[in-house]
């Protein structure tokens, strides 16, 4: 910066701005961009302190907040003011003085913007870091020069590196501690970067600091004379932004429609990666129609070309088949197409993964049902070793199989951030379960012919995997209420079940009924009329005698009968396979 | 099953993150919102776009307006109108929705209005949580808008710093701060509940002075009570307030010609002015760019305590 003085620890003075080295506001738009990048950490190591401290240094903390921080009755720093508290904003971080969630930062060099994702680097907090590191070019790991690398420091260059973070900047922090030691600097630093190489991580900066008295943080410090490097802000202003690559190849997910008249068909959506223009080839997923770019439509002009991260709504030459969710791609390396790949999940949800549940999964724009059936192994987050796992919980790192309904157009993580990933939805609770990064499509047949597979009718796997269970039969004879209830019971778990009660249907057509639910898949709860003629065998051949459960008549309650029916189904439901049916008809 | 490796064929491996994006960050952020508001329109039921009449909203319209041309913007803007709100901003909203061909409703909590409610007797806290918090509860359930845009940025206030793009709201309008979805790359998770909802920001990632540039860069039309002009005003401490929409003078305050501009536009009773010689979008960016205090300083409600924004939060309040 051009206003940096040689003192590292002076006050902002009333004469000194942000850009008081801008004059015109018209230059003021910066042409490096937007970086984002990720802090993990927690009070202890002065991660607030460091993010408070760059805020405060580029001037972007406003006099009265200030003001409001000095006011504060908490002072938990050794110095004056407790930077900390710029950047801690929930009422209950405050008093706990702890941050949980992400919280986002903006401040302006002369240079460029920055948007930081601030994260609690706690294990518990594993999901909140991959939330802060999955739109950051850029991770700043700090480590304390007092207690050297710790397992957190690794814990966040991994998360950081798995959610493809291309920079990665090694913060040594409290070099006041240490007496601004370059030994004890140099020791750090290569620890880290040993363990960094070790996961395949090159891009390291390291840079010695003092958040707390502003050494290297901003302005370079006269402290440690012997470090060479450009301080922390400056060499973050030098990071190259990355949006998806001009020369990549074509991705552009299909967002919205617009249709103000006949006349008018218009896909809008934001450009991946890949360029645009009037008469660009480009192939429509799934469908495989190729067609040709007519115009690109914007509000005040027409643009003779698009690039990466443009929200763009383009024209085709042909009246095509196209809608949200579909991918235009270019002829030259399409992604895959298909239904299963492997990916790396960070479960973000205190409900575990459940391998026989029906996911919701969103992917570009494109929205699908997927079940996670197998987990490959889960990662130690602190040793990162692989380990074998058959469940998934909150805050763990597991490789897994997905395989959704529909097919998906997917490039690998590494290679493309927006098209490798997606999220995990509960479709009952409609929460948010799971990020996932996809490493590999395991699809079985290329594009086109996928196409022609969709045209044939659905199989009896399809349903499995859409509903979750293959077809049952529940027999309730004499309880009505029970037949009910459990209906609703599993209605509302998200089973695909049908009531066949005693009006339903007559008694000569049970065998059809019996056949055709079986046939669409549906646990079917029977509450027959008890009139003397006994068909629960008929039933019990059709559905298999594996899948058929007769409850018995006790004495216990009507709640406590559909209890006992959910236990027993739920069993099944976890030990069915989904290997095709042999030998039943 | 045969496992087969992706067929993308790049020159270099670090292709994909080498190229610099052409972009400056005003497109950038440009980009962003109005992907956000695409897909939003795209997937919930009835979105609304909640409508202040401030620059933030102004913004927000063009990006909506850019996001969907040259259709129509596929939603309706909901104003809640406490009717203390300046009359020069009344005016500038019918003109300029008119002016956008956008459908405009307006909604008052005329049963508190008609019990007398006001800042001066109910205090600001209250004032707010009737005529906006509830007004906009009231607002939203009558429409049945399942989604609500709102033009709220994260640099706004220590609260909004955790705010999500998507932020969810239960059934009573509350907000769950301890309790959000995460949100990741730009998968927005808009499933919900019937009687849910969820508060859309599209421009949570700009800064006040990106709104400035924004409006300066676009031409984009703001009510004139940003522009500095002398004005009938008291003093009161370090306030300016405007004898505007039932703004009365204490006892033994007089009023004096200010030439002074608003920052922040809100009610007329708690939203003081500054002193200013900016008459123009230009002229304002420089100022910006000399201040050393934050935009929402002269708004009354959000100091009534420490934390009192994540207060009026959690109840609903936008």
């Amino acid at each position: 910066m051009s206003n940096a003085t040689p003192e590292s620890t002076d006050a902002p003075s009333a004469s000194s701005t942000p850009f008081d080295s801008v004059g015109a506001a018209g230059s003021l738009t910066h042409a490096l961009g937007l970086l984002r990048f990720s802090t993990a950490g927690s009070v202890d190591d002065g991660k607030s302190t460091l993010i408070g401290r760059l805020l405060y240094d580029s001037k972007s903390v406003f006099e009265d907040q200030l003001a409001s921080v000095q006011k504060s009755k908490i002072n938990r720093s050794s110095g004056p003011i407790d930077f900390s508290l710029l950047t801690d904003g929930l009422r209950a971080e405050r008093e706990q003085g702890i941050t949980i969630d992400v919280a986002y930062r903006y401040f302006s060099t002369p240079r460029r913007k920055f948007i930081i994702a601030d994260t609690p680097g706690h294990e518990q907090y594993t999901r909140n870091m991959a939330t802060g590191a999955s739109t950051a070019e850029a991770a700043v790991v700090l480590m304390d020069a007092t207690k050297g690398v710790l397992r957190q420091s690794r814990r966040h260059a991994y998360i950081a590196h798995l959610l493809g973070v291309q920079h990665i900047v090694a913060a040594v922090n409290k070099m006041d501690l240490v007496g601004f030691s370059q030994d004890v600097f140099d020791r750090i630093s290569a620890e880290f970067r040993e363990f960094a190489d070790h996961l395949g991580i090159h891009n390291v900066y390291a840079v010695p600091v003092s958040a707390l008295e502003g050494d290297n943080v901003v302005r370079r410090s006269k402290r440690m004379p012997w470090f060479e490097g450009p301080p922390l802000l400056e060499h973050l202003e030098s990071i190259p932004a990355s949006v998806g690559s001009a020369s990549g190849p074509l991705r552009f997910p299909v967002q919205y429609v617009i249709r103000p008249d006949a006349s008018f068909r218009g896909f809008a959506g934001q450009l991946v990666s890949g360029t645009l223009h009037p008469g660009s080839s480009v192939v429509a997923m799934p469908s495989g129609v190729r067609t040709k770019v007519q115009s690109i439509v914007a509000f005040e002009d027409e643009p003779d070309s698009a690039l990466p991260g443009d929200s763009i709504t383009i024209t085709l030459e042909d009246e095509i088949d196209l809608s949200r969710g579909d991918m235009l791609v270019g002829e030259a390396n399409p992604p895959s197409s298909g239904t299963e790949f492997q990916a790396v999940l960070v479960w973000m949800h205190s409900e575990p993964l459940d391998r026989h549940k029906i996911y919701v999964l969103k992917h570009t724009t494109r929205t699908v049902r997927a079940r996670i059936n197998q987990i490959r192994y889960r990662v130690d987050i602190n040793t990162l070793e692989h380990v074998p796992a058959t469940k998934l919980d909150l805050n763990e790192i597991a490789a897994v199989d997905v395989k959704t309904t529909l097919p998906l157009f997917v490039d690998p993580y590494h290679l493309n951030r927006i098209t490798g990933s997606f999220i995990v939805i509960d479709p009952l609770t409609n929460a948010t379960v799971a990020a996932g990064i996809i490493e590999r499509s395991m699809e079985r047949r290329q594009g086109p012919r996928e196409t022609a597979a969709q045209r044939k009718h659905s199989t009896r796997e399809e349903r499995i995997l859409r509903f979750g269970h293959p077809a049952a039969a529940i027999w309730l004879k004499g309880r009505p209420r029970v037949a009910e209830l459990v209906e609703r019971r599993l209605f509302d778990e998200g089973w695909q079940v049908q009531l066949a009660g005693p009006n339903d249907f007559l008694s000569h057509e049970l065998v059809t009924v019996a056949k055709a639910f079986r046939l669409s898949g549906y646990i079917t709860v029977f509450c027959p009329l008890d009139d003397g003629t006994d068909q629960k065998q008929v039933v019990r051949m059709i559905f298999g005698p594996d899948s058929f459960f007769a409850v018995r008549i006790t004495d216990d309650t009507d709640e406590e009968a559909v209890d006992r029916i959910m236990k027993v189904l739920r069993k099944w439901r976890d030990n069915y396979s989904l290997e095709p049916e042999n030998g039943k008809s | 099953m045969a496992l087969r490796e992706f067929n993308l064929d790049l020159d270099g491996k670090d292709e994909t993150v080498a190229a610099v994006s052409q972009l400056d960050h005003l497109k950038m952020l440009e980009a962003e919102s109005m992907f956000i508001l695409r897909e939003a329109a795209a997937e919930f039921a009835r979105p609304v776009m909640l409508y202040s009449i401030g620059k933030d909203s102004s913004v927000m319209l063009r990006l909506a307006q850019k996001a969907f041309y040259p259709g129509k913007i596929p939603f309706p803007l909901l104003h809640i109108d406490t009717s203390y709100k300046f009359p020069e901003m009344i005016e500038f909203r019918d003109w300029y929705a008119k002016h956008v061909g956008v459908q405009l409703i307006v909604h008052k909590n005329q049963k508190a209005l008609d019990d007398g409610a006001n800042p001066y007797s109910l205090g600001t806290q209250k004032c707010c949580g009737f005529l906006k918090t509830r007004s906009l509860l009231d607002g939203l359930a009558e429409g049945g808008f399942d989604a609500a845009f709102g033009g709220a940025r994260r640099d706004e206030e220590k609260s909004r710093a955790k705010e999500r793009v998507y932020s969810f709201r239960d059934s009573l309008g509350q907000w769950d701060p301890k309790n959000q979805r995460p949100e990741l790359w730009s998968l927005y998770n808009s499933r919900h509940h019937k009687g849910e909802s969820i508060r859309v920001f599209p421009l949570s990632n700009w800064t006040e002075l990106d709104v400035w540039l924004y409006i300066d860069a676009e031409k984009i039309p703001i009510v004139p009570l940003y522009f500095a002009k002398e004005r009938e005003a008291i003093v009161r401490g370090e306030q300016i307030l405007l004898l505007q929409a039932g703004v009365r003078a204490l006892p033994g305050e007089k009023t004096e010609m200010v030439k002074c501009r608003m920052r922040s536009l809100g009610c007329a009773p708690c939203t003081g002015g500054i002193r200013s010689d900016a008459d123009t979008v230009p002229k304002i960016i420089n100022e910006m760019i000399s201040f050393r205090r934050s935009e929402r300083e002269n708004r009354a409600i959000d100091h009534d305590e420490e934390g009192s924004m994540e207060i009026k939060k959690r109840e609903g309040y936008f």
